[in-house]
């Protein structure tokens, strides 16, 4: 039988390299040298790759997929998490030769290549994760080009840390999603579907772009107001904190999650910081301070809350049991509340959904 | 919350004997149990009558009871011991059961009475109610099949009318599926339903839509007091609906569900363990999805610890049933802390970055007339799980570990019985469920059938089927290479799929050994990964491996001496929990004795395979390849080599002994394994020593057995060498059966399997000796040449009947002090001349005064737990100790060895047969080991614990009814004792006019006279034969001796409708007589219990 694979390398800044073969786009044969830089990072979720290639919050990023079969159940488009995959690139062991599953319409390979991503398999990703777990998440580069050109450009590659990435992802105009009861204006910081669909459930939800003014929002008259995920570092999202501190001010219930809880925090003036190699998975204790219960949530975090910098302004409400890392807050001068992690799931577990509920109530009881 | 305070004792309620669908995963998850409550501080107070299990060891509790897992006994024990709370979730089906019918007494759970923690009985009651069940899930949005239950036939077909055809019966409160079956016509639903009725304990079945060809799946849910719920793992089973779990190769994690579907599952295992209401502690539920529409259902749930939970510990690192038993007290899981990273809760759900692999082990061989067909009834015996980095690697390594002469998926001589096949018979196969699909479908995609047609006939998701097919392409991408052509990255490549040395020396048509110097020189090496419960994301603490070829291993070098332990592999039959009982022990004694150990198995229900019992686990298969990488690689890492145990893990290790280096084997070395194994040395040695042995000989084909055979006169024994549980063994009468009983093995012997026929395996034949008493030894000797006597155990049934199909006692009962003497005597003589260094086990016959030797095995038996459990004595302790050099006197000053316990009790132990797992199977007793498991009694006399004994094992003994009695002319005699002893205890007797004419003779009472099964009129009476007798339900016990040959037709068709019917059978006088004796015992005086440590009190 005859065998279609194109050798290709994994170099990681620290010099580190990783043999596998090229998948995605620019795998085939007849393809050009491939390179494919960013920040590498590792999902720890056993399932979910199409809505975490998806997520705008991996903006910057390589994706390692812990999980060793990726492609099982190819790809539906109902599963995407935005219009196009914002990854720089996927490690995996193993691709899937066929996928199996009766809603799907593609396969990963074909939907990589679509989307124009590339991809490296074959990879020891238990060493990689390991090295970026002791060393931290680490810019790399990987592809068919030479050795030498993956190595420079490795090196030359910057992280995530001190880099705004909502231009990237962001939303250039305004839309409006769903028509529920409530109106909630809600900042796409790089907005993944399922929160859309969340919200939808009970409100019309008018998307507005990253850099809307407060006024603009007021114009609007929401009912709710609600921050969103996105990619990079929150220090560098400029104005954002300070139109969220006017919106704050106005006591239109504000609810946020991922990027926008650290927005809201820097909003307080709060401070952040980055995680070694950040949470990426679906299996994250968190437990509810307020009934004292654990739940199993989805995150996708490099940057995190520091609980200590909000002193007498927001309570915490969740911490990670893992790390002990801030996980949530209720503002104590506001009516705004926010969550680290992923309440709305897409991919990963429900436990948390509750907390549309919680924006829900506070938006009915104004 | 932190743990209860206002609970000080706790029962926990074991499993008891090894049967099918519930075996030794339950002395795992009870051994968990029982370690963790014990150091919270409260009592434990433990019952299970399984002698084998490590939980029965008197270190596991405060009060062990090795009694009857009957609602009298546990009655009893709770008077005395007056527990706070019993927990029954830890104990399979059996603890389950046994809670309810305790509930129902008015003896726990209600006010006044110990408190059910784990699951209270309704929740246990609306899981295992099938009806109750549907309606809590119909209640919660949940989906099930469309079904109705049934109390009676009538109303059975009236709700098929209803549902229409084909449906699935189940029946309720049965473990591993018995009972269970799939009607697709009017006449199978009438046998189903029959037998379903009579299989549930209530006589209520469940008749529901067929849902056969579907994908099933299973998560593990565990739930704490605070309403925290987490799923420890999934599972998806490769072989569709309409296989039991039990049965079925299955994979962790779910392979082919996307996110969006698994959430949905998630939230539906919630919803179903929350209105279910366990409260606390593990459950495991099971789902159907339509593979067309995915429309999920839910199929059952088990409110307890299961053996897929035992499964998800293993493939996880997450001690499901050490944390049930926290919880159970009332911790939750976030006060818990992961032991695998040390520093996270565990309230998390585990992630894992490798594919585990597990795989049924039967034993349909030892069952001649069953179909060998596998359905919704478990059949099998014991697994084997591997663990790999991908599925192909994980299912190659998992099929060699079954140990049944396959190197993988195909590409070995074993799968030359398919080349013979067309491909329209090979797909008419792989619609058939059978041991042998696997590897029929391996060849229909080598013969480049497509995976949708094969999907067609086998109904595995097309995903595994392509998974499948690039194994088959690998194999011909490495048929058109040679050992010398084959580049690094090809090997690497071949290794990552799994492919065994031992396959590419078959492909490439030369030695093993070969494979392997040509991958060692070109540097192809396994790595060795983690198994730590999150995918790297933390560094863990326990060095739990298993081998794949990547970049990097992750092996710890140790500075301590330090020993591999080779354990028993998958369950079977003959070699089963007794041997991991032993791995276990020599790992307990050799840790404390400063060694570093480290376990090497592939069976995920034991608990030589839990993390925390050596300092080092290995989860591979025990195959030469597999043993001597990790004895490279601990080499390699610790700069010296390790020390191999091979004598304590049953045949299997054994196997290697002579294939590992020999400076390795600590202990009795493998040039005296081999003077026992080889018969002809064997014969050499005893001659040389003047020890007696039955006259015999050794054939390598049929005729020097027949020259034999004629020289020593029929019957004789004609058994195979290097076998166990007397695989193959037979007692033939003639030449005709002999030359049968050779053909066979020449067959089986040609395909490679256990028990066959090769030129260097011959064949023994000996002398049967008729009405012999059968006795066991076991014993350790050091290397100083002291040799210590571990017990002596004389056999209910004479010989004949396989050791481990047989009772036998502790102390001998009818042995003189002269024989047992001679009986001493002869095993120091065999131990010195085979130069033991450990454990020896010796089998003894004994006609009237003389002692002939049967077989010395110089390695632990299945009895030491046994016989450790009788005297006190920790047997495998001392023995690995020995192994390693220390004298035993050594071992006494340091208080490890002390003397045999005085007290004056008799213990029995007794064998447990599945024969109500296989409809139509001769019950009758022989050479070739059938048992799944045993039991043991202990009491004051012989007749009281042989009574226990047989309560322990599922006997009945009636005390009122009618017996049915047939005995064999040898056996007349004897039986009138018997029948008069019966008659004194009020039962009736029914016998055949042969029988019943003698009995009355001798002064017996007939009640009633039969008339042949064979001689069956067209048009009779009713109730004419014993067969249509025990149909009626007329009769209470069976005790029907079979001659040898001849006759047999008779007493088969009764033991069979007896079977089918379960009414108890006594197939031999001796324990026909200790019954009756026991059932005067029970009749006069009640029992009492009594726990380990009080008759160990020295």
């Amino acid at each position: 039988m005859t065998r279609n694979i194109r050798p290709a390398l994994l170099v990681l800044q620290d010099g580190s390299l990783f043999e596998g073969e090229a998948i995605g786009a620019g795998s085939s044969e007849i393809s050009a040298p491939v390179i494919a830089r960013g920040e590498v990072v590792f999902h720890t979720g056993l399932s979910g790759y199409q809505e975490i290639l998806t997520d705008p919050s991996y903006a910057g990023q390589i994706i390692t997929f812990t999980t060793p079969h990726i492609g099982n159940y190819g790809t539906t488009a109902a599963d995407s998490e935005s219009s196009k995959v914002f990854a720089r690139g996927v490690i995996v062991r193993e691709l899937a030769r066929r996928r199996s599953n009766w809603r799907s319409d593609d396969s990963l390979d074909s939907f990589l290549k679509r989307h124009e991503v590339s991809g490296i398999a074959g990879i020891d990703t238990r060493r990689l994760t390991r090295l970026l777990r002791d060393s931290g998440a680490m810019p790399g580069a990987f592809g068919t080009a030479d050795e030498s050109d993956l190595r420079k450009a490795a090196a030359s590659e910057k992280g995530t840390a001190g880099r705004n990435l909502i231009a990237q992802v962001t939303t250039t105009k305004s839309y409006v999603h769903g028509a529920g009861k409530l109106k909630v204006v809600a900042f796409d910081f790089g907005i993944k579907t399922t929160i859309l669909n969340c919200l939808a459930e009970f409100a019309t939800v008018h998307i507005v772009p990253a850099t809307t003014l407060a006024a603009d929002v007021l114009a609007l008259s929401p009912d709710g107001i609600f921050l969103s995920n996105g990619p990079g570092d929150p220090e560098m999202v400029h104005g954002a904190p300070a139109t969220i501190r006017e919106l704050l001010g106005t006591g239109v219930p504000m609810f946020g999650i991922c990027l926008g809880h650290q927005l809201m925090a820097l909003a307080l003036g709060g401070k952040t910081f980055k995680l070694p190699f950040g949470h990426h998975g679906a299996n994250h204790p968190v437990r509810n301070l307020a009934t004292n219960t654990v739940e199993i949530t989805s995150q996708n975090h490099n940057f995190c809350v520091d609980a200590d910098s909000l002193a007498t302004k927001a309570e915490v409400t969740h911490i990670n049991l893992n790390d002990n890392t801030n996980e949530g807050m209720r503002l104590l001068g506001a009516n705004a509340f926010s969550v680290q992690y992923h309440p709305e799931a897409g991919p990963g577990p429900h436990d948390s959904r509750y907390l549309f509920g919680e924006f829900v109530a506070r938006m009915e009881a104004r | 919350m932190p743990k209860r305070n206002d609970i000080r004792s706790i029962l926990v309620l074991g499993s008891g004997p090894i049967v099918i669908g519930q075996a030794c995963e339950f002395d795992y998850s009870g051994t968990q149990a029982c370690r963790v409550l014990r150091s919270e501080g409260y009592r434990v107070i433990l019952a299970n009558s399984n002698p084998a299990t490590i939980m029965t060891d008197p270190d596991f509790a405060d009060r062990t009871y090795i009694e009857p897992l009957t609602p009298d006994f546990i009655e009893k024990i709770i008077e005395r011991e007056k527990p706070d709370a019993v927990l029954p979730t830890l104990g399979g089906q059996t603890a389950l059961n046994l809670a309810m019918e305790l509930f129902a007494r008015g003896k726990v759970g209600v006010p006044g009475t110990p408190e059910l923690i784990g699951a209270n009985a309704e929740a246990i009651a609306t899981a295992e109610d099938r009806g109750k069940f549907k309606e809590a899930m119909i209640e919660i949005g949940l989906s099930v099949p469309r079904s109705g239950i049934a109390h009676t036939l009538p109303e059975a077909q009236k709700i098929v009318k209803e549902i229409g055809l084909p449906v699935i019966i189940r029946p309720a409160y049965i473990l591993g599926g018995r009972g269970t079956g799939i009607a697709h016509t009017p006449e199978e639903f009438k046998a189903v339903v029959i037998n379903g009725l009579a299989a549930s304990p209530i006589s209520e079945v469940l008749i529901e839509t067929s849902i056969v060809g579907w994908k099933e799946y299973e998560l593990e849910v565990m739930r704490d007091r605070n309403d925290n719920c987490v799923i420890i793992c999934s599972i998806e089973n490769v072989d569709a609906m309409g296989v039991h779990t039990g049965d079925s190769i299955t994979v962790a994690p779910a392979m082919t569900l996307s996110d969006v579907e698994y959430q949905k599952m998630r939230d539906a295992a919630f919803a179903c363990i929350r209105r279910v209401g366990v409260e606390t502690g593990g459950s495991n539920v099971q789902f159907a999805v339509n593979p067309t529409t995915g429309e999920q259902v839910v199929i059952e749930m088990n409110p307890r610890v299961s053996r897929s939970s035992a499964l998800a510990s293993k493939a996880t690192g997450f001690p499901i049933a050490k944390i049930a038993a926290k919880l159970a007290v009332g911790y939750t899981l976030d006060e818990i802390s992961n032991d695998i990273t040390k520093k996270t809760p565990a309230s998390f759900e585990p992630t894992i970055d490798y594919v585990v692999v597990k795989i049924p082990r039967w034993a349909f061989e030892k069952f001649p007339g069953t179909s060998g067909v596998l359905g919704t009834q478990m059949q099998s015996v014991g697994e084997a799980m591997a663990i790999g980095r991908t599925f192909t690697e994980s299912l190659q390594k998992a099929l060699r570990s079954l140990e049944i002469g396959r190197f993988g998926l195909n590409c070995d001589p074993g799968e030359e019985i398919y080349m013979s096949s067309t491909d329209e018979e090979l797909l008419e196969q792989i619609a058939i469920p059978t041991p042998e699909r696997i590897f029929q479908i391996g060849e229909c995609l080598r013969r480049k059938i497509s995976i949708e047609i094969v999907a067609e006939y086998c109904k595995f998701d097309p995903w595994f089927l392509d998974q499948m097919l690039s194994i088959v392409e690998e194999r011909e991408f490495l048929a058109s290479h040679d050992v010398a052509s084959l580049t690094k990255i090809e090997w690497l490549r071949a290794k990552r799929m799994g492919f065994a040395d031992a396959q590419l020396a078959w492909l490439w048509k030369i030695a093993e050994s070969e494979v392997r110097s040509a991958r060692l020189a070109l540097g192809v090496r396994p790595t060795y990964k983690a198994v730590d419960t999150c995918s790297a994301e933390f560094s863990a603490q326990t060095p739990y491996h298993y081998s794949t070829y990547e970049d990097e291993s992750e092996i710890h070098a140790t500075t301590k001496e330090s020993v591999i332990i080779l354990g028993s592999g998958p369950n079977r039959i003959g070699q089963g929990i007794e041997f991991d009982y032993c791995c276990v022990h020599a790992s307990f004694a050799l840790r404390d004795a400063g060694y570093e150990t480290i376990m090497l198995n592939c069976n995920p229900e034991t608990v030589s395979t839990d993390y925390d019992t050596s300092d080092k686990l290995y989860f591979e298969p025990l195959t030469l390849e597999d043993v001597l990488n990790v004895v490279e690689a601990e080499t390699v890492s610790s700069g010296v080599a390790p020390k191999v145990i091979v004598g304590l893990g049953g045949q299997t290790p054994l196997n290697l002994a002579t294939r590992l280096p020999a400076g390795l084997i600590a202990g009795t070395n493998s040039e005296s394994i081999d003077i026992a194994e080889d018969r002809e040395k064997w014969s050499a040695l005893c001659e040389a020593n003047a020890i007696a042995q039955p006259p015999g000989g050794t054939a390598r084909n049929v005729d020097q057995a027949v020259e034999i055979a004629n020289k020593i006169n029929y019957p004789v024994l004609v058994r195979p060498s290097y076998v166990l549980g007397g695989r193959a063994m037979q007692i033939v009468h003639d030449e005709t059966q002999l030359r049968n009983a050779m053909q066979e093995m020449d067959q089986a012997g040609s395909l490679g399997r256990e028990g066959g026929l090769s030129a260097e395996r011959p064949v023994l034949v000996d002398r049967f000796l008729e009405d012999a008493i059968e006795v066991d030894v076991d014993a350790i000797r050091d290397a100083g040449g002291e040799v210590l006597i571990g017990g002596v155990m004389e056999h209910v049934e004479q010989a004949g009947v396989h050791s481990g199909d047989s009772a036998c006692t502790i102390p001998p009962v009818t042995l003189s002090p002269r024989i047992i003497d001679e009986i001493e005597n002869t095993v120091k003589k065999i131990a010195n001349a085979l130069n033991v260094i450990g454990l020896i086990n010796v089998q003894f016959a004994v006609v009237g005064s003389t002692v002939y030797v049967i077989e010395a095995n110089p390695r632990a038996s299945r009895t030491v737990p046994f016989v450790a459990k009788a005297t006190g004595v920790p047997l495998v302790k001392v023995a690995s100790r020995v192994m390693l050099g220390a004298s035993l006197g050594q071992l006494r000053q340091e208080g490890l060895l002390s003397e045999r316990v005085s007290g004056r009790h008799i213990s029995v132990k007794e064998a447990v047969l599945p024969f109500n797992r296989f409809a139509g199977v001769d019950t009758a007793l022989g050479p070739e080991m059938r048992s799944t498991g045993e039991v043991m009694g202990i009491d004051d006399s012989f007749a009281r614990a042989f009574a226990k004994a047989q309560f322990a094992a599922g006997t009945t003994l009636p005390e009122s009814g009618l017996v049915f009695v047939s005995l064999n002319d040898r056996d007349k005699s004897g039986g009138v004792e018997v029948v008069k002893g019966l008659s004194s205890l009020g039962l009736q007797i029914a016998a055949t006019s042969g029988t019943a004419k003698y009995l009355t003779e001798h002064g017996c009472v007939v009640t009633r006279v039969v008339s042949k099964f064979s001689e069956r009129k067209t048009v009779h009476t009713n109730f004419d034969d014993a067969v249509e007798l025990i149909e009626a339900g007329e009769i209470v016990l069976v005790i029907n001796t079979p001659r040898g040959y001849g006759t047999r037709s008779d007493g088969e068709a009764i033991r069979k409708a007896a079977n089918n019917c379960r009414v108890s059978v006594v197939t031999t006088l001796s324990a026909a007589s200790a019954a009756v004796h026991g059932m005067i015992e029970q009749h006069n005086r009640p029992f009492t219990v009594k726990s380990l440590q009080e008759f160990h009190a020295r």
